[in-house]
């Protein structure tokens, strides 16, 4: 990974407290993994931004890096890697996730 | 080439002798995969830690040839 895309990468983690690295957009998410991160974001009802990979191979191939993770959706909340839609899954369901996020500024 | 439940099931078990592993063809088109492992080895590994000692048990298949495998994993109660 080049340095501008590492950079660019953390310019986009520290952008927001809760930002979703994903295929396709909220509305029109591109895959069902994807599609359950949004799913499950809108449900805690927390402000987000996201990030369409799809639109941007350098932030698509770099994510994977940037986070050691090899799949996307990727979960960020306040600056830390959380996981994929599994794991986002594994935390609601276990409450895990809705404390994460309790303090954090709502969807308008 | 998609992989069988079959080899997924054996490279987990490779790294996770102790597992119990559960591979659910949740299309039944061989490319889209369900997985639950069970290890002792999970215990005090946060759940990212978790899901990348899977992932490495695949040997950077995962999202390459192994496109859609829904992870869970758990230590035995």
């Amino acid at each position: 990974m080049t340095d501008t895309a590492h950079a660019r990468i953390a310019d986009m983690v520290a952008a927001s407290p809760v930002v979703l690295f994903m295929k396709g957009t909220p509305l029109f998410p591109q895959c069902g993994f994807s599609s359950r991160a949004i799913a499950i974001l809108d449900h805690l009802g927390v402000a987000y931004a996201s990030v369409d990979v799809l639109q941007d191979m350098e932030v698509r191939q770099g994510i994977k890096e940037f986070s050691d993770w090899p799949t996307i959706p990727q979960l960020y909340v306040q600056g830390e890697f959380v996981g994929g839609s599994d794991i986002m899954m594994e935390m609601y369901e276990a409450g895990e996730l809705q404390t994460l996020v309790a303090d954090l500024p709502k969807a308008e | 080439m998609p992989m069988t439940a079959d080899t997924i099931e054996t490279m987990i078990r490779a790294a996770f002798p102790d597992a119990a592993v559960t591979i659910t063809d949740l299309r039944g088109d061989g490319d889209h995969y369900a997985a639950h492992v069970v290890s002792a080895a999970f215990a005090g590994m946060p759940r990212v830690a978790q899901h990348k000692a899977v992932y490495a048990a695949l040997g950077g298949r995962m999202g390459g040839e192994l496109h859609a495998l829904q992870l869970t994993t758990a230590v035995p109660a």
